[in-house]
């Protein structure tokens, strides 16, 4: 499957906020940064399944609410010398809507 | 634009920590090249004693692999000397001939061992103890033959001693003075190091001087002969009797040199495009030996090869400590005393203790210690900051933790605990883990150690533990992070006192602004100093700077507290305590409609309901609104509760109506924002049942008044809350409680408790404002009423506006694809 969904306008994400998303492969986090970019990550912190979308965005990465890993937007990795890896997913903004591709 | 050339001469320390502080501030700025005498990558010198002494490998203590240049870009020649400097082509000329143009040039040449000279210093068997050649000489002649000389009882010649003893050989220790070590320690402790070095075996001639060493049948070194005539046999002597600013390549190149290459505060050289760094600089008349200094000199120079021309050395303070396992020593500061210090000695012989604190205009500046160094890192603390130790003068022979400045740190010895004692208790890390993260991964900092293995990253209350460990493993490597002007974050060089000051003098009210103006070095900050610049915005321009949630943590922006499991805790607000049956009915139909699976009380006597999905906090909400209820800010740095005891209104004993109090002390503060959570209490009587003792305010009902108790800490390190004034009035009390915490949230550092404010400025400077000095506190009291007008209920907000709510929702999604757009 590998078609675009909708999934909802862009402002509706804070600058530097996210939103949760319920889907079939589990609570995706899509994250807007404060240059616009979108990015799409499962919302499982690989430390201990913290929530990531509830975490602070700064730059293109996120630090988990629970104890503060560094996840990496683009690519779901931890920064080191952290280790440990997210899902991601398809995520693109075109003319104010977001649109998510699931895996 | 073309890169320029740095090229950089010496592949030790000190040269190849400045390139990676440069590095990290302008990775792209120049192309690099690295000169390396040695045949070897950057390895940890201070290492070559446990290596020596057979505790550590080689491989243990190189700090950058081969592979660290090529992933950095950094071209490396080792096994090549650079002869020549030629200042007009600007190029070094290397001993194989090859030649390098530069831009910047940075000298990192180090430092050359003394060679006494003696008859007979360049037979073989005669050696320094500089490097890994050396090192490697050392145990080989260790395994064929028997007899060993040290020249020199500095750090150095014991550490050689010590590491050729275990490694079998009878060692010797000559030394021209009459006690060891006595560039750093005193005649006592001396003493008290010779008795216990000579129970392992190692044998002293003190005040002894040689003359000449003795050539054997074979060639080799066989003894060695003293000016009084007396022979010792000698298969290998050692010379360390100092070490000498290796300065020949800059003198060549004509550049001024005096003891060492003379460098200005920015490290740079009398010629402007050469900097110098290291053991090989003369900086204001002082050649460092020691590594600490030298890595404040490499982050210097590396701020002004990346242009950025604002950082100055101003000379370092240093601290020794011997690396032979089991024997406890350090040394800081001017430990000699002399005129106009007094000198705080405990000195028992037989426990193996001696302790000597030098203290002078109040301010520590030296000190010796032997046999127990567990608070070593804190005693270089106070001397590094200069800090007054009036108050803790009568406490300060006996430690750190007798003056309770820390939680459960420090109470063992860090060299002597087991590597599987657990040292952070947050984060289940145990001592051996720390040690292995230091060596395996070069740490030299207390943040490195943070990042690498969590220990006290959390709750920070092993925080002294773990330095003491960093000291113990490194040695004198080890430098306590500079609590004064320590930067915020890695996203900037300013202390928060400067970025405060900044905001407030440069009226900045917005992060963006606020970064832009003070330089940031990052595009958004981070999450340490974003939450940072938000409070210190709001809470100096109130009304003016608008708040940002993204720059709080979750439990702010969401008004609850999150749980391990992603759901949230809410603590609906009783003013002082008191409730109502309708209230605890709605409490009580909340809890069932929600489901709330637990119901409990806090510490601060409020109800707690936990397990709530994100998506209903605005349904309970909006239900507890109903019943007249807000937030209880149980989540924010902010005000929390004010605990109350029964008070006169009912109790036999009360000689105050403390709940009125508390009540009317928690409406004043509500929706108040602080550098950290703000607890207070109001007992009715000093029978204190509300435990006022342990608030950051704690107010107790006289017969006459009030007596208010500010600074008190029921968290990670209990703390008792210390005196501040008696009043009369309920309405004074709210106007000094008010005024002293105002001054708290102007001057308090973000992440600050009261307890920790009133340490940093003492409890004079807030009695002379709040207490003393009536104008100050009405106009403090009258701000904080300023900031606190009008606030809103953040859930009752949640609930109303769309926008603010759309944070609670979560989107569902139709599972079918669209045509890409």
């Amino acid at each position: 499957m590998s078609g675009w969904i909708r999934v909802c306008a862009l402002d509706e994400i804070a600058l530097q906020g996210s939103r949760v998303v319920a889907s079939s492969q589990g609570d995706i986090a899509i994250f807007r940064t404060a240059d616009d970019q979108v990015f799409g990550l499962h919302d499982k912190c690989p430390h201990k399944g913290g929530p990531l979308s509830q975490g602070i965005v700064h730059g293109d990465t996120v630090t988990c609410p629970l104890h503060g890993m560094k996840i990496g937007l683009k690519d779901g990795e931890a920064v080191a010398p952290d280790k440990g890896c997210t899902r991601r997913f398809e995520v693109k903004a075109e003319d104010g809507t977001v649109w998510l591709q699931l895996n | 634009m073309k890169k320029q050339k740095l090229v950089v001469v010496g592949n030790g320390m000190a040269g190849i920590r400045a390139v990676e502080e440069l590095l990290k501030l302008a990775p792209d700025l120049y192309d690099i090249t690295v000169f390396g005498a040695e045949p070897h990558p950057n390895y940890n010198r201070i290492l070559l004693s446990p290596v020596l002494a057979g505790e550590m490998t080689i491989n243990d203590i190189i700090l950058n692999p081969l592979g660290w240049y090529a992933d950095n870009g950094v071209r490396l020649h080792v096994g090549k000397t650079v002869t020549r400097i030629d200042r007009t082509a600007r190029k070094v000329i290397a001993s194989d001939g090859s030649e390098e143009e530069y831009d910047r040039l940075l000298l990192a040449t180090g430092s050359t061992p003394f060679i006494l000279p003696i008859p007979g210093r360049e037979l073989p068997g005669v050696i320094s103890y500089r490097d890994i050649k050396d090192t490697d000489e050392m145990i080989a002649t260790a395994a064929t033959h028997k007899h060993a000389v040290v020249i020199g009882g500095g750090l150095l010649g014991l550490e050689a001693a010590n590491g050729l003893k275990l490694r079998g050989m009878d060692v010797t220790v000559v030394h021209l003075m009459p006690w060891l070590m006595e560039r750093q320690l005193d005649k006592a402790a001396a003493d008290m190091l010779k008795t216990s070095l000579e129970a392992r075996g190692l044998k002293f001639l003190l005040e002894k001087q040689t003359e000449a060493l003795i050539r054997g049948e074979s060639g080799r070194v066989c003894a060695l002969r003293f000016k009084d005539g007396l022979e010792i046999p000698a298969d290998l002597v050692v010379m360390a009797a100092g070490i000498r600013p290796n300065t020949a390549l800059a003198e060549s190149a004509r550049l001024y040199c005096n003891r060492g290459i003379v460098v200005n505060d920015t490290m740079q050289t009398y010629d402007p495009r050469i900097y110098a760094v290291g053991e090989c600089v003369a900086h204001r008349g002082i050649a460092y030996g020691l590594v600490a200094p030298l890595f404040e000199q490499a982050k210097v120079c590396a701020n002004h090869l990346a242009n950025f021309g604002i950082a100055r050395y101003t000379g370092s303070v240093t601290s020794t400590k011997l690396k032979v396992t089991g024997i406890d020593l350090f040394s800081a500061g001017n430990f000699m005393g002399g005129a106009g210090t007094d000198e705080i000695v405990l000195n028992d012989p037989s426990g193996g203790v001696y302790k000597k604190l030098v203290v002078k205009n109040d301010t520590l500046v030296g000190a010796v210690l032997y046999g127990d160094t567990a608070d070593g890192a804190w005693y270089f603390q106070l001397v590094k900051d200069a800090q007054n130790i009036h108050e803790i003068r009568d406490h300060l022979m006996f430690g750190q933790n007798h003056v309770g400045d820390v939680g459960h740190a420090g109470k063992t010895l860090a060299a002597t605990m087991p590597d599987d004692a657990q040292v952070c208790g947050c984060n289940g890390v145990c001592k051996g883990d720390i040690v292995k993260a230091i060596k395996s991964q070069g740490l030299f900092t207390l943040d490195d150690v943070r990042k690498h293995t969590k220990a006290s990253s959390s709750c920070g209350s092993c925080t002294g533990l773990v330095e003491q460990i960093l000291a113990s493993t490194i040695g004198g490597a080890y430098t306590p992070a500079d609590s004064r002007d320590k930067p915020v974050c890695g996203c900037t060089d300013h202390s928060h006192g400067v970025v405060r000051q900044t905001i407030r003098e440069r009226h900045l009210i917005s992060i963006p602004e606020a970064m832009r103006y003070m330089e940031w070095k990052t595009p958004s900050g981070c999450p340490s100093c974003r939450p940072a610049l938000n409070y210190y915005l709001i809470s100096t321009w109130p009304g003016e700077a608008k708040d940002d949630p993204q720059s709080r943590f979750i439990n702010e922006r969401a008004h609850a507290n999150i749980q391990k499991d992603g759901t949230y805790s809410v603590v609906p607000r009783m003013w002082g305590g008191l409730t109502t049956p309708a209230e605890l009915r709605a409490i009580a139909d909340v809890a069932d409609k929600y489901r709330v699976p637990t119901v409990k009380m806090t510490g601060g006597a409020r109800v707690d309901l936990l397990g709530i999905k994100k998506e209903d906090l605005p349904k309970v909400w909006a239900d507890l609104g109903a019943a007249g209820m807000v937030s209880g800010h149980a989540y924010g740095k902010s005000i929390r509760t004010v605990k109350t005891c029964v008070g006169a209104e009912h109790c036999r004993f009360g000689t105050q109506k403390s709940m009125a109090m508390g009540v009317k002390l928690e409406r004043m503060l509500f929706g108040m924002w602080s550098p950290h959570k703000v607890k207070l209490a109001v007992s009715g009587c000093p029978r204190n049942c509300a435990e006022a003792g342990i608030k950051d305010i704690g107010v107790i009902g006289v017969d006459a008044g009030y007596e208010l108790y500010v600074a008190g800490n029921g968290g990670i390190k209990t703390e008792v809350a210390e005196f501040l004034c008696k009043v009369k009035s309920d309405e004074e009390v709210m106007e000094y409680s008010g005024a002293f915490l105002q001054l708290y949230r102007e001057e308090g550092f973000y992440l600050e408790r009261t307890c920790h404010y009133v340490a940093r400025v003492g409890l004079d400077h807030v009695k002379q404002i709040v207490v003393d000095d009536a104008a100050k506190r009405k106009e403090l009291h009258e701000r904080l009423l300023f900031a606190l007008q009008d606030y809103e209920d953040p859930w009752q907000a949640a609930v109303a506006k769309p926008a603010v709510r759309r944070e609670y929702e979560v989107i569902r999604i139709k599972e079918v694809a669209e045509v890409a757009p």
